[in-house]
């Protein structure tokens, strides 16, 4: 609940706000200082590792890094989504078909009428969820298969291509050669769309229902629209997830990736409760990052990738039971 | 709990709707064998002449599998978890024995998959009863681990080879006298298991007693991590015995073999009338809801319909199945 009241408080001196910022993210920050440490290592281990194996983490980390954002906020406002996957799936291989072939000016249109899908999608998930009062976990795992059919009914194998543009989004770099566009082009679609909402009432809302969604309720937030809110967002993100898997790869791949799970483990990685209520999407970004890049350093140490997935298992339980452990000691004191 | 909220509800309306929905509420498999027999109806009139013995036998061995793994998923629902390494464990298990036959051997290599198992198990269920981990995420990391094992393993076992033993095949695709398949040797003494003890031993009513109400359960002085630890280990067996007939059924051993029926069974749990959220549910809707999942399927491609469009089907009904529940027994 903290962290939803936060932009009302008036800090009174600027090293206050200061450090109650620091106080509110030490997770993300924590992340922050491991991701650094996890840098240096890496160009100890391989002095090579600069400017293309920066452009290569930040292309790759992108649609995950996407997926994990949307699932941040529908698990913020207290549900979750397992659909991520297969809407991802839809967006790209539906952006993929109808940007073949078509100038620029059709493709704009195209990731416009993907986005609008994306919201749709969403919306669709979310009144479900509302209407039917049916678990949020039960009734997107059910329209993952209905999304995945959609994509399949788009596109049986994979295809399509992507508009010029949409690809130079993703590659290469931008002012220095340090700055890689994926990781640009990331940030600002998130800090567009996330932070005005996050300020907003909607954003407050959000938080609350997924802190308490009782007491929201009885402060006169709008439980059911805040909640089909916070999933048309969840699609929206996702749908962005798919244009840069379309982006990324320049073609549509109805099948949706391990997407929607992944992004589960990087929400909690990234400081981001399943109860709901707290965390941000900044914090998932970085745990994606993160892991992925873990995964470049055992290839560099030649370990068996194979090692990377029991890595990336072990690493997601040790730093939840970790997160449990202090939050129990905490409780008990 | 539901009873006292709806009674006064039902009294409200006509008799009839609140005879419905006290069928539901207090035999929710009634609803779900009409809904199977008019699958099955449905099945005979879209393809006059296919339901047959021969047609009900290979239904029950495509849902024996599902059913087992659905197992899992309602003993950990039951208790308000889920377990997500389901599919990573089966397959584990099935590839496990698939390389050890022409080494140790067929029993050999059972009796290692089933210690791995266990091993995931007691594993999952300290994280998710000790350190209260969230089961979803215990159970992803947990498959993550195992998979990334399986694949090490599948690495070392390059030059030996796969080969899915006879017996399990026997076991796994093989029906007597043409009709029932020999996997309901496995499944029907262990669904006798899971049924009886969920309703007649202080076990099984632990683990309604945990989901229903952890705090009242801690009260009473049940020690849940217990529960959880022997639920979980529990849950990995039965996954990995459902790895075996898998294997055996497609002879094939692969580390992603069972990944496909992971979704599914959840779907078959929850259609089943156990409530994700704990304390509600039981073993003998989820048979039943297996036999639904896999009836409907085949009756789908019976149709005709392309993949695509069974995929949405089966979403779109696991959705209204679930709704009705919600909304007949008021709970949410």
């Amino acid at each position: 609940m903290s962290a939803a009241t936060a932009p009302l408080d008036a800090p009174a001196r600027p090293g206050d706000a200061l450090a109650a910022t620091a106080r509110r993210n030490a997770w993300t920050l924590g992340l922050l200082g491991f991701l650094v440490l996890l840098l240096v290592f890496t160009k100890l281990i391989q002095p090579n590792y600069g400017v293309t194996g920066v452009k290569g983490l930040a292309i790759s980390v992108l649609p995950l890094a996407l997926a994990a954002v949307a699932q941040a906020v529908v698990v913020i406002a207290g549900g979750i989504d397992l659909s991520i996957g297969s809407m991802m799936a839809l967006a790209s291989v539906v952006s993929a078909l109808l940007m073949k072939d078509q100038s620029d000016g059709v493709g704009v249109a195209v990731v416009i009428g993907v986005l609008l899908l994306g919201l749709a999608l969403g919306a669709v998930n979310g009144t479900l969820v509302v209407l039917t009062r049916v678990p949020d976990i039960v009734v997107t795992l059910a329209m993952s298969f209905v999304w995945a059919g959609c994509a399949l009914l788009v596109l049986k194998t994979p295809g399509g291509a992507s508009a010029v543009w949409l690809k130079e989004l993703v590659t290469g770099s931008i002012g220095s050669e340090w700055i890689p566009r994926a990781a640009l082009t990331l940030i600002a679609v998130v800090a567009v769309i996330w932070i005005p909402v996050r300020r907003s009432r909607l954003g407050l809302s959000m938080y609350a229902i997924g802190s308490n969604r009782l007491a929201a309720f009885r402060s006169g937030v709008p439980v059911g629209r805040t909640k089909i809110f916070a999933y048309v967002l969840t699609g929206l993100f996702a749908a962005l997830g798919g244009l840069s898997l379309t982006a990324s790869t320049g073609i549509g791949t109805p099948v949706p990736g391990p997407y929607t799970l992944l992004s589960v483990a990087a929400v909690v990685l990234g400081g981001v409760s399943l109860a709901g209520g707290r965390g941000g999407v900044f914090g998932p970004i970085i745990a994606v990052v993160i892991l992925q890049l873990i995964r470049t350093d055992m290839t560099f140490l030649n370990v068996n990738t194979n090692l990377a997935v029991v890595a990336q298992g072990a690493i997601l339980i040790g730093v939840v039971m970790v997160g449990s452990l202090i939050q129990m000691r905490r409780t008990r004191a | 709990m539901s009873a006292a909220v709806s009674a006064p509800e039902a009294r409200r309306e006509g008799s009839g709707a609140a005879a419905v929905r006290r069928l539901f509420r207090e035999r929710p498999i009634i609803p779900l064998l009409v809904l199977l027999a008019l699958l099955v109806v449905l099945s005979e009139v879209v393809r006059p002449g296919i339901v047959s013995a021969d047609w009900i036998g290979v239904m029950f061995r495509a849902a024996v599998p599902l059913a087992i793994l659905a197992g899992c998923q309602t003993l950990t629902m039951l208790t308000g978890g889920i377990d997500l390494s389901v599919g990573a464990v089966a397959s584990m298990s099935g590839f496990v024995v698939a390389t050890l036959v022409n080494g140790p051997g067929v029993g050999a290599g059972i009796v290692v998959a089933l210690v791995i198992a266990i091993l995931v198990g007691i594993v999952t269920g300290v994280g998710v009863g000790v350190f209260r981990v969230h089961p979803l995420i215990m159970t992803l990391g947990m498959s993550l681990v195992v998979l990334g094992l399986a694949n090490v393993w599948q690495l070392q076992m390059v030059q030996t080879g796969t080969v899915v033993p006879d017996a399990l095949r026997t076991l796994g695709s093989d029906r007597f006298f043409d009709v029932l398949p020999y996997s309901l040797l496995v499944f029907v003494p262990l669904a006798a298991v899971i049924l009886l003890g969920l309703r007649r031993t202080g076990y099984g009513r632990l683990l309604y007693a945990v989901g229903d109400n952890p705090i009242a359960a801690r009260l009473a002085g049940v020690r849940a991590w217990q529960v959880l630890i022997a639920l979980y280990v529990l849950s990995a067996v039965l996954a990995a015995l459902a790895g075996f007939l898998v294997s055996g059924l497609t002879n094939v051993a692969s580390v992603t073999l069972a990944d496909s029926f992971v979704l599914p069974s959840v779907a078959a749990a929850v259609i089943g009338g156990t409530s994700i959220m704990g304390g509600r549910g039981g073993y003998g809707g989820t048979i039943v809801g297996a036999l639904i999942l896999t009836v409907l399927s085949s009756l789908l491609s019976s149709l005709g319909y392309p993949e695509a469009v069974r995929q949405i089907l089966y979403g779109a009904i696991i959705v209204a199945v679930a709704a009705a529940y919600t909304r007949v027994t008021g709970e949410t």
